[in-house]
């Protein structure tokens, strides 16, 4: 309910039961702060947002009150003005200032500091203290995080992110008064796969970007944009900074729907693969039977191109789930759509079919992270997400605080007083189960985990949706724990609020996710004629792209090389992929024997090598255009930096291509004509997608004929940055493809899906992003970036297989052999970050450690995995809580190529 | 390693509470009762007994000034220099200490019998100056004292 209150004499328009600050903040009103923050409460321990209160009409005096731990109420009166208030917040900033160093000139947060912002803000400028200040010894964190803890101010904010919010155990508070100190008991890597939000949530100098140290430069001369992570399918929204042509950082954007303040480390720091040394950067070609081949120019090229395609009225194009949507539709117009093929695996195309089944034909309805966040009853079923979509797995640990917090509502504590609902909700955890083949980070805060087969776990999800539901397959032979546990399950979910089932591609099994579209849809016909909300399902994919490229209709890979590319014409084109990782090496060499091969990649790989043309492509920093994420949810990227010159963005190649190739089918097109016939020619699309709404991406029109600047107005060298080749600064690369300019110029305060970066007046730290949002912790002004592509269909289908899978039965002597995502060195872009490869660990085989001793394995000892078309020696990790007759394969073990995973083989100890 | 003793006094320590974790302070305790203080070594082994992160022990063992860290004599000296204390002439005895042992806060003697430690009130300002040594309390005290009670503890 909204009411109203006085601050200063004016009134202003506030959310009842928000606390003061939160409302201050909500309207624009500056008022200084540290230990609270949107995502992690009130604890009320810095003293910084004290404001007066005045309990009447008559009181003249107030009384001082902190703004972050009372209720706005109706009617009440506060000043942030008053003298006595002013002078309160300027003295706990000078103490808190005390041990502060004196070295903004030289701190990586200087000039986006809170700190810094505050004390301006607060008008304290002169330091009386004249005594020692407290030192500390930095600890050495890993390659991601810096630590320079003299600078710390004893917020706390990062242990209740760290521990509190990310479920981390190795970072904590220790000591006390003003010897406190934050950091792990000993130097050593921060574990927590969220560690690097700890840059944006300390609010001062203490935990930095190391990555962005190697090669630093200032907020101001970053050139940013507005950017989709790559690296895994969920799309967290980023931003980018650009300097010399490289980029320097990514940092989170908000999106209240999607990754609301925060990134994974992958998502972070996997951005240098776009820097790398490795990079494609010259178009290339080579005659056909030549072994070497040379660089061409852009004219060249062309030519190349066109009699490559010309020749051939059959092209043959593989598209890819890494490439944008705009890419993998100027690839299937130029080879038509009946030869426009999907550029994943068999099994993978049959893990998508499957979730692409329960998206649109379900009844249910896919959340975003957000919703995740608020679910209050959760089915985990066949992987962990912390590996293969991280930020999911941290909605969950949100989602498991769901109905304990109920309580605390209950009894009148405002969710925002954290340290008063934690103290009431202590241990307790709302219902998560957990069935997957191995142990996952998330089982620390399960109600049960159980480990099985994918088999198995299929018939504890059926078997759960069968007591939703007797519609659903009954599951026969089932043991008796495991009908007993699917009935705990059955009722957890049912006495739920918002109850949700996930799963995804990254167990390998259909049956797997069949499961969990049947328990989710068992629930919303449970409660169909009820008035609850409805259930949600959450199904990740593998890539950043999948369903994208899904959603252009694709045929399968598969059949292609089946066939052996038979009936199809002399000349494929690869769109950025490599057919090695997806596809066994003889097929793909059947396939490519006698046939010209045109790549278009960033990065070199197998099939590349193989290449007669090599267009190097833009990376995602380098251009536009758009992902869909996993939960249908079509986000643009912009560009934070030009390409080089022989670089272009892999649409703008095949266009290039056609019209060089067939001149009259395919005139020039701009990024925007493109998306607009995308959008004609993809049902999905055509509604969102119209002439108004692509046009708002790439053109002027929304402020005022201008163009939002990527440089902040005070970018500095901006005419001394070529002057080593040319002292004539060069005017700014054009972009066609967004409405943001490569310059200082233009329309500076964007909003909704345009804004580069946070800044604000007196804000020059991440939480300018206040001053971005219509509420504080909801929705940016100008709507949050993306549209939703797929709502649940009314009364749609049921969604339950015909009938249960069988029991996984392990035989002797034999292993199914199951992929095993990895954060860190489990996705082949970020795998090219060198911040990234310092955290992947040995690719280790895990197998249970009872069938370890049967073969006389120790952990460490190395094994060797043979099966048809496939043999592999590593060393193994031995576990208790894994599945005897089951071992996990990491994927993307550089090297290894393709791996029909999941797949039988035979194990034993590798000889000496 | 932990001794077997002190293992043994932990886990018994364990089972008077629900939760594993409420036992850490005494756990620290036994480790210093029989070590006189607590190593990085003996910490991560407390931690691991007791099955929370280390970390989170470190915490708590950094938090009270009472859990030693660092090594310590045979002896801690716990001269209060709070207020009453402070009043009554503490530094003059702090002077004492230092003429007789040759240590200052924080510092132990180069024979390793005597560690001298700053504390902030031990509850006994009606006889201030005070200080304790071990277990042992010794109150309105002047610099003279000094010798009887040192020689006491010898
Ligand atoms: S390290 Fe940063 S976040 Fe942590 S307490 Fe210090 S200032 Fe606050
Ligand atoms: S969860 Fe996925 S999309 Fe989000 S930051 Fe991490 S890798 Fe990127
Ligand atoms: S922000 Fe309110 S007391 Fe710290
Ligand atoms: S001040 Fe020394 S005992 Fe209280």
């Amino acid at each position: 309910m909204r009411i109203r209150i006085l601050v200063d004499g004016k009134s202003f328009g506030v959310k009842q039961g928000d606390n003061l600050l939160h409302a201050c903040l909500s309207n624009g009103l500056d008022l200084p702060y540290f230990c609270w923050h949107p995502l992690l409460g009130s604890v009320g321990s810095c003293r910084q947002c004290a404001v007066k209160s005045y309990d009447s009409e008559d009181d003249q005096e107030g009384r001082m009150v902190m703004a972050c731990m009372e209720s706005a109420t109706q009617g009440c009166r506060i000043s942030i003005d008053d003298p006595e208030a002013v002078r309160f917040r300027a003295q706990v900033i000078e103490w808190l200032m005390v041990n502060h160093p004196h070295d903004c000139a030289v701190c990586d947060e200087g000039g986006e500091c809170h700190l810094q912002d505050m004390t301006v803000m607060t008008g304290h400028d002169h330091r009386r203290y004249r005594f020692t200040k407290s030192t500390h010894r930095n600890q050495d964190l890993g390659p991601f995080i810096n630590h320079e803890m003299n600078r710390c101010i004893t917020c706390y904010r990062c242990v209740r992110f760290y521990r509190d919010y990310a479920g981390g155990e190795d970072l904590n508070a220790f000591g006390a008064h003003d010897r406190m100190y934050f950091g792990r008991q000993s130097d050593g890597t921060l574990e927590s796969p969220f560690s690097g939000n700890l840059v944006e949530v300390c609010p001062t100098g203490v935990f930095t970007d190391k990555t962005f140290k190697a090669h630093y430069t200032r907020k101001w001369d970053l050139q940013t944009s507005p950017s989709v992570c790559v690296h895994c399918s969920l799309g967290c929204n980023t931003l980018l900074g650009e300097r010399y042509g490289e980029v320097r950082r990514v940092l989170n954007r908000y999106n209240a729907d999607v990754n609301g303040y925060l990134l994974c480390d992958r998502g972070r720091f996997g951005y240098d693969f776009v820097n790398s040394e490795q990079r494609i950067r010259e178009p290339h070609g080579r005659q056909a039977g030549a072994a070497a081949g040379e660089d061409l120019d852009q004219e060249a090229v062309l030519e190349r191109c066109a009699s490559l395609l010309k020749t051939d009225n059959s092209l043959v194009g593989i598209g890819s789930p890494r490439a944008s949507l705009e890419a993998n539709f100027a690839l299937r117009e130029l080879v038509g759509a009946d030869h426009f093929y999907s550029g994943i695996s068999a099994q993978e195309y049959e893990l998508e079919g499957a979730v692409l089944k329960a998206l649109r034909e379900g009844p249910v309805r896919t959340p975003s992270l957000r919703e995740v966040e608020s679910a209050d009853a959760v089915l985990l079923l066949g992987e962990d997400p912390t590996d293969s979509a991280p930020m999911l797995a941290l909605a969950l640990r949100q989602s498991v605080r769901q109905q304990p917090l109920r309580e605390a509502m209950k009894a009148g504590i405002p969710q925002w007083h954290d340290s008063a609902v934690r103290g009431m909700i202590q241990d307790r955890k709302g219902p998560l189960f957990v069935a997957t083949p191995v142990a996952t980070a998330l089982d620390d805060i399960a109600t049960e985990a159980l480990r099985a087969a994918p088999d198995d776990v299929a018939r504890l999800g059926l078997a759960v949706a069968h007591v939703i539901d007797p519609q659903a397959p009954a599951v026969g032979g089932l043991a008796a724990a495991a009908q007993a546990l699917a009935k705990r399950i059955a009722a957890a979910l049912l006495s739920a609020e918002r109850p949700l089932v996930v799963s995804g591609t990254a167990c390998g099994s259909t049956v797997v996710i069949q499961a969990a579209a049947a328990v989710a849809t068992a629930l919303s016909v449970a409660r169909a004629q009820t008035e609850v909300d409805p259930p949600l399902l959450f199904l990740t994919l593998s890539e950043c792209n999948s369903l994208g490229l899904a959603l252009l209709n694709p045929k399968p890979l598969a059949q292609l090389l089946k066939s052996g590319g038979k009936g199809v014409g002399g000349t494929a084109v690869v769109l950025e992929n490599d057919l090695f990782r997806r596809a066994p090496a003889e097929q793909v060499d059947a396939l490519l024997e006698g046939r010209s091969l045109v790549v278009l990649d960033h990065v070199p790989h197998a099939t590349t090598e193989r290449a007669h043309l090599v267009l190097p492509a833009a990376t995602f920093a380098e251009s536009s255009g758009t992902l869909v994420n996993n939960e249908g949810r079509a986000q643009q990227f912009h560009a934070a930096l030009a390409p080089a010159a022989a670089i272009r963005p892999s649409w703008s190649w095949l266009r290039g291509a056609h019209a060089a190739a067939r001149p009259l089918e395919a005139p020039p097109v701009s990024l925007e004509d493109l998306r607009n016939a995308c959008a004609a020619a993809t049902p999905e699309l055509a509604e969102v997608w119209t002439p108004a709404a692509t046009a708002e991406q790439t053109q002027t029109l929304r402020y005022a004929e201008e163009k939002v600047p990527r440089a902040s107005f005070r970018a500095s060298g901006r005419t001394a940055m070529h002057a080593h080749l040319n002292v004539h600064e060069p005017s700014p690369p054009a972009d066609a493809d967004s409405a943001l300019a490569f310059t200082m110029e233009g329309f500076s305060s964007p909003d909704g899906q345009l804004i580069p970066s946070y800044w604000a007046p007196g804000w020059n730290s991440v939480q300018a992003l206040n001053k971005f949002q219509s509420e504080i912790g909801g929705e940016q002004r100008g709507g949050d970036p993306g549209v939703r592509l797929i709502e649940p269909r009314a009364a749609g289908p049921s969604c339950y297989p015909d009938a249960a899978p069988a029991a996984y039965a392990a035989r002797d002597g034999e292993w199914l052999v199951l992929a095993l995502p990895r954060i860190f060195g489990g996705e082949e872009l970020s795998n090219g970050s060198p911040a990234l490869q310092e955290r992947t660990p040995e690719a280790r085989l895990v197998l249970h450690a009872e069938d370890g001793r049967a073969l006389g394995l120790e952990d460490g000892d190395e094994v060797e995995v043979s099966a048809p078309g496939c043999s592999l020696r590593l060393p193994v990790t031995l576990l208790d809580d894994a599945v005897p007759g089951v071992a996990m394969l990491p994927l993307g073990i550089p090297g290894k190529g393709y791996l029909a995973l999941p797949l039988r083989a035979s194990i034993r100890r590798a000889p000496a | 390693m932990l001794s077997d003793q002190v293992q043994k006094e932990i886990r018994g320590e364990l089972e008077h509470y629900p939760t594993p974790r409420a036992a850490c302070i005494e756990a620290l305790k036994i480790v210093q009762k029989h070590e006189r203080w607590v190593s990085d070594e003996a910490l991560q082994e407390v931690a691991a007994l007791i099955g929370i992160a280390a970390a989170e022990l470190e915490g708590v063992a950094t938090f009270y000034n009472l859990i030693y860290r660092q090594p310590v004599g045979e002896h801690v000296i716990l001269l209060c220099d709070s207020v009453s204390c402070w009043l009554t002439g503490c530094e003059k005895i702090r002077s004492g200490l230092r003429e007789r042992l040759g240590v200052d806060y924080g510092q132990t003697t180069a024979d390793g019998r005597y560690t001298l430690l700053p504390m902030a009130c031990l509850g006994n300002c009606d006889h201030a100056p005070s200080l304790m040594i071990d277990e042992d309390l010794h109150q309105d005290l002047t610099p003279e004292a000094l010798d009887g009670i040192l020689e006491e503890v010898e």
